[in-house]
């Protein structure tokens, strides 16, 4: 109950994603293709998304959101970004390009936009995997986060994911991250507490 | 749009008769400690608020000592006690809950991060202490107790006058932060037989800025802020003359009709509890049934979260506060739900009523219109 009123600083978009969300899960005879669940209730978000495939391309998408305004609003925008995309643009998709087409959010806010993607990426996956199809997107392009022991932010995603690294010094043994220059440590500390939010782990 | 206001464990609405008296003591701009006209003129007002301020808690004037606000009371008897601990005192621990206000929890934290021994009351599933706990953390090498009176988010109320009790058979000193209890319960520092007591202004519709610290006859205690002679040399500072003239109006207004609010406050608050209960299905009632601040109503919605709840009670004018940790910036939800046991989804989706003198029972009625039909669309809209 702390914190000052940048909290309360949503954008119109925001205000009108959140008061009305656009192309929410409400029917039950909607049938996905593919669906996908992240986060978790008891870290104060969950979304579950679900989507409908026609050459490749996602003709729908439907989405249930638990979580805070800006959560519920990531989830709206997301799905009215994806509806259209190809499987493999909608892989390729950002939580800076929620964020963005949100017009922007509370700098404290921004992991609120990550579980979005992640939804999506694994009703995609989930999708390739009902239709036992190799992930021929899995390769996008990863980021170097610690750039001395080269360690990548997907990296850091599949240890957390696999429960390979519990800890942060699990993963600096792992990798060696942090163990030269020093300068990544807090960028790595930030990836590993929302993969691990976003994981439930 | 109508607006109500249901946040006064927050901070509350000046009162009108506040503001007149605030306004009035700008014409006494003295500096209080001056010995001519204007100082005294300055001063006399002061010392009448200081007088109330006393009775209103059954204090004498001597033992208040004026603050910036109820942090500051807090933080300046910790200080005290750590004073004491460094000059070699033998009893070098300090007892307090898991469920006080930042302004102690975070002082302990600090205190323990350099090397202080703080040990902490557990709390049973209605917020109340573990008197058992409790009391196996006493023992005579305790310098200090400190319980709140009333919790800022359950409302759950401590039984003060017992654990003050069996604090001070072990020789203890013992303090409550009573920050929320001033004008919600009765508040008496000799039935209580506390030995430091905070308060602060705006919690009950006094202005902010302003606190007070009651600090008992012969009680140790020296200046936490250093500097002038002001306050008989326990807190130094040029007095705020009308924040403390407004103050002392307000624990004057407190006094005459306190007892009748709370009737009032219960009332409606109950009236609350049961419609929310009644018009929407998995509600959870947060905090004490009756050993409650009378307007302090926190309640939890399973599949609907805080936030959400908030701002969408915000857009209909309703202000409210919420235990959710997307509202404080952290992954963690309110510390003081979670200490009372309550689920950690629970806690995400907990929301706090705080009524207050201003509120109607026309406002209840307009929260009941719409709180179902917001609960009901976020948990439309949730995984749950």
């Amino acid at each position: 109950m702390s914190n000052n009123t940048s909290v309360w600083v949503y954008t119109d978009t925001v205000k009108e994603h959140f008061m009305h969300p656009k192309n929410v899960w409400e029917d039950d005879s909607y049938i996905a293709d593919g669906e996908g669940l992240v986060g978790s209730m008891a870290c104060g978000d969950q979304m579950k998304v679900g989507i409908q495939v026609k050459d490749d391309r996602i003709v729908d998408l439907k989405w249930q959101t638990y979580g805070c305004a800006s959560a519920i609003a990531s989830t709206s925008m997301m799905s009215e970004i994806a509806i259209g995309m190809t499987l493999e643009e909608a892989y390729q998709l950002t939580p800076s390009m929620i964020t963005e087409r949100l017009g922007g959010l509370p700098q404290h806010k921004f992991h609120c936009s990550v579980l979005g993607d992640k939804a999506l990426r694994a009703s995609i996956d989930d999708y390739l995997e009902k239709n036992g199809r190799e992930n021929p997107y899995k390769k996008r392009v990863a980021k170097i986060i610690c750039e001395c022991k080269n360690v990548t932010d997907q990296r850091i995603e599949e240890l957390v994911k696999t429960k390979e690294a519990t800890t942060l010094e699990q993963l600096r043994d792992i990798t060696g991250f942090g163990t030269v220059c020093g300068k990544c440590q807090f960028k790595v500390q930030q990836l590993f507490d929302e993969y691990k939010h976003i994981y439930n782990v | 749009m109508r607006r109500v206001y249901l946040d006064n464990n927050a901070t509350t609405q000046m009162a009108p008769e506040v503001i007149e008296a605030i306004q009035e003591s700008f014409q006494f701009y003295g500096n209080a400690s001056s010995m001519h006209e204007f100082g005294r003129e300055a001063i006399s007002g002061i010392e009448a608020a200081r007088s109330s301020v006393a009775a209103m808690i059954g204090a004498t004037p001597g033992e208040i000592i004026f603050t910036s606000g109820g942090s500051e009371s807090d933080n300046s008897v910790f200080a005290q006690a750590r004073d004491m601990i460094d000059a070699g005192s033998k009893r070098n621990r300090i007892v307090t809950s898991t469920i006080e206000h930042p302004a102690i929890i975070e002082t302990c934290r600090y205190l323990v991060k350099n090397g202080y021994h703080v040990d902490y009351a557990t709390v049973d599933s209605t917020g109340k202490i573990d008197r058992a706990a409790y009391e196996r953390l006493l023992g005579d090498d305790v310098l200090l107790v400190s319980i709140m009176a009333g919790n800022n988010e359950t409302g759950t109320i401590q039984d003060i006058a017992e654990l003050s009790r069996l604090a001070h058979a072990h020789g203890a000193l013992v303090h409550t932060d009573a920050v929320q209890a001033i004008g919600k319960m009765d508040v008496d520092v000799n039935s209580w037989n506390v030995d430091y007591l905070s308060i602060s202004g705006h919690k009950f519709y006094g202005p902010k800025g302003v606190g007070a610290l009651y600090v008992r006859k012969g009680a140790p205690f020296d200046a936490f802020v250093k500097g002038g002679h002001q306050e008989d040399g326990k807190r130094a500072g040029t007095y705020n003359n009308p924040a403390i003239i407004g103050m002392g109006r307000a624990a004057q207004l407190i006094m005459d009709t306190s007892r009748e609010e709370r009737e009032t406050l219960w009332k409606l608050r109950e009236k609350l509890r049961t419609g929310l209960q009644e018009s929407i299905p998995d509600v959870v009632v947060n905090g004490h049934p009756t050993e409650c601040l009378p307007g302090t109503l926190n309640v939890s919605f399973a599949g609907a979260e805080g936030e959400s709840i908030l701002l969408m009670l915000d857009f209909e004018g309703i202000a409210v506060s919420t235990g959710s940790a997307c509202a404080t910036g952290s992954l963690e939800p309110s510390y003081v739900l979670l200490a009372a046991g309550l689920d950690v989804e629970l806690a995400h989706g907990s929301i706090r009523f705080s009524l207050g003198r201003y509120n109607t029972e026309a406002d209840i009625e307009y929260v009941l219109e719409k709180m179902p039909s917001i609960i009901k669309r976020l948990r439309e809209i949730s995984t749950r």
